[in-house]
């Protein structure tokens, strides 16, 4: 359903420059969603996924639905934006994956031109019992820096079900940031959290990744990666607590420093309350690798170039 | 090609490279071996112009004083360094590491690789992180200064911690270069390394002490640096 078409072409040509799948959103045998400002523009539901959407005070309720022993074909294309210089998109999601199926859904979040932009995302998800679901959320941002991103979610993983994420905010600059992401696993459930952050400029960072392994041998990784130019400033809490036999987590944090007013955090919490369980940790604060570094301009490359391919590889 | 003249490094009051002279020639494999701590891997960095500037002394590549140029200038004009510890890349496939300023085709990427027993298929997509075992990280760094061709290669000791079956691979990727006309400075304590080379320079205590053929060499190694107390054993 499109409710708006020039409305709809003009976000569904800047989900392309920002490197989404336009052809995915217009095919009627992949599943898709095209949300602007907090009003849906087009829904399309496939075999074996549901999608049902409620325009509310507050912005849009959107649920998601993969049916019971799916296994969906082609990823879930998301398109979310906001394509003025001012907004509000508020999206409250709930998914759920119900046991045995399995999809890949890959979201673009689009705010190219913003200079007061908010996009605030409260997500509720429900992971079944051997269910696996693989969500990959890219962000476009413009380079004013006038966007404050709020993605909150509470995922609950099932019996043997699988979680996986990565939330990458690399193109543009990421103006205020505060992504805050818990999940709770069961018995022998995978989950994992991956941010991908690169701050430039007066950029406002806060990373929160918590992960309760609840059932015996739940595993989880809470993994950071960020880049801070200028003025940019991080704090990165990772937090995995082992609460049941063999559970085993991780929590491994990377942050390079390469400005001259750049303030970095990291705060790994690790904790166990179970004999059985182990939870580890790693972070890393510093400027960039002097061998690295040194390793590529024995090959030639000058010093900037050598920095553009180290930062590069660390936010792939 | 290379003409190291009495060069000298001191680093807190310590004398590491003592007066050191080294030649040379275009085309040939000139290892420089020495027991751990007399000072070789300073000269690999002294040579590429890592780490430290020399206190004295010259370092002439053809021709031209390139003591106190900076490491890409070095690299632009045909010097190379393998580290003996390579670095590590999150995030680079081995493809991207070895194509990195050189515009080769993927053959020509391909080829090098095999040159040092890694099979591409096997190989070109993965990270040059921490997932190479430490004998697969350095023969994917001799496949890179491969991909170079350089006029100058250092290779610290690139064969250190290798396994008996990766062995020939190394050795048969230090003959490569030299097949592809580049120089190679082969830094190693391993006599068995030492049998490629054209020539070797046994080094002590910052210095060189004498140059020859190889085996004449390995035998005066053999017989006078096992047991040394040279002035770099730590106090």
């Amino acid at each position: 359903m499109i409710t708006t078409k020039e409305e709809y072409e003009e976000i569904v040509e800047a989900y392309g420059k920002a490197g989404g799948n336009k052809e995915a959103l217009k095919s009627r045998e992949v599943a898709s969603l095209v949300i602007h400002e907090s009003r849906v523009l087009s829904a399309n539901q496939a075999e074996g996924i549901r999608v049902k959407w409620e325009q509310k005070d507050k912005g849009v309720r959107v649920e998601l639905t993969v049916e019971e022993g799916k296994k969906i074909t082609y990823p879930v294309h998301l398109c979310f934006g906001v394509l003025p210089k001012e907004g509000l998109q508020e999206i409250i999601l709930r998914v759920e994956a119900q046991a045995d199926s399995e999809v890949n859904v890959i979201a673009h979040c689009i705010f190219p031109n913003a200079v007061n932009v908010i996009h605030k995302m409260d997500a509720d998800i429900k992971i079944g019992n051997n269910a696996k679901f693989y969500y990959h959320e890219t962000h476009y941002h413009g380079e004013f820096g006038g966007v404050k991103v709020i993605p909150k979610a509470k995922i609950r993983v099932g019996k043997k079900g699988v979680w996986e994420s990565t939330f990458s905010l690399i193109d543009g600059c990421v103006g205020t940031l505060d992504y805050d992401f818990e999940i709770f696993g069961e018995e022998k459930s995978i989950s994992e959290l991956i941010v991908k952050v690169y701050g430039k400029k007066e950029d406002d960072i806060k990373i929160t990744e918590k992960i309760h392994l609840d059932g015996k041998e739940a595993r989880g990784l809470a993994k950071s990666r960020l880049v801070l130019n200028d003025n940019a400033k991080a704090i990165v809490r990772g937090e995995t607590y082992g609460n049941a036999p063999l559970a085993r987590g991780h929590v491994d944090c990377v942050e390079i420093v390469n400005g001259e007013g750049v303030i970095a955090r990291a705060i790994p919490v690790v904790y166990v309350n179970d004999k059985q369980a182990k939870v580890t940790h790693e972070a890393a604060i510093g400027s960039i690798d002097k061998k690295q570094m040194q390793t590529l301009m024995a090959r030639g490359l000058d010093e900037e170039e050598a920095v553009k391919i180290i930062v590069k590889g660390i936010l792939r | 090609m290379l003409q190291i003249k009495n060069l000298k490094l001191i680093l807190d009051g310590k004398l590491i490279i003592n007066d050191l002279s080294l030649h040379v020639e275009k085309g040939e494999i000139h290892a420089v071996l020495g027991v751990n701590g007399t000072g070789k891997t300073t000269l690999a960095y002294l040579i590429m112009g890592v780490n430290y500037l020399p206190d004295d002394g010259k370092i002439i590549f053809e021709g031209e004083d390139v003591t106190r140029y900076p490491i890409s200038q070095r690299a632009k004009m045909g010097i190379t360094l393998a580290w003996q510890e390579p670095a590590r890349f999150e995030g680079l496939s081995i493809r991207e590491y070895l194509g990195l300023g050189n515009g080769l085709k993927i053959e020509e990427i391909e080829n090098c690789l095999w040159a040092v027993g890694l099979p591409p298929s096997q190989f070109l997509n993965r990270a040059v992180d921490v997932s190479l075992s430490g004998g697969e990280r350095r023969r994917v760094e001799l496949a890179s200064v491969l991909t170079m061709k350089p006029k100058l290669a250092i290779l610290d000791e690139v064969d250190s911690g290798i396994d008996v079956v990766s062995l020939p691979h190394i050795v048969n990727g230090i003959a490569k270069m030299k097949s592809l006309g580049s120089s190679v400075l082969l830094i190693t304590h391993s006599e068995v390394a030492v049998e490629i080379a054209d020539k070797v320079s046994v080094m002590c205590a910052g210095k060189i002490f004498k140059t020859g053929a190889p085996k004449e060499m390995c035998q005066w190694f053999r017989e006078n640096c096992r047991v040394c107390d040279h002035i770099n054993v730590p106090d």
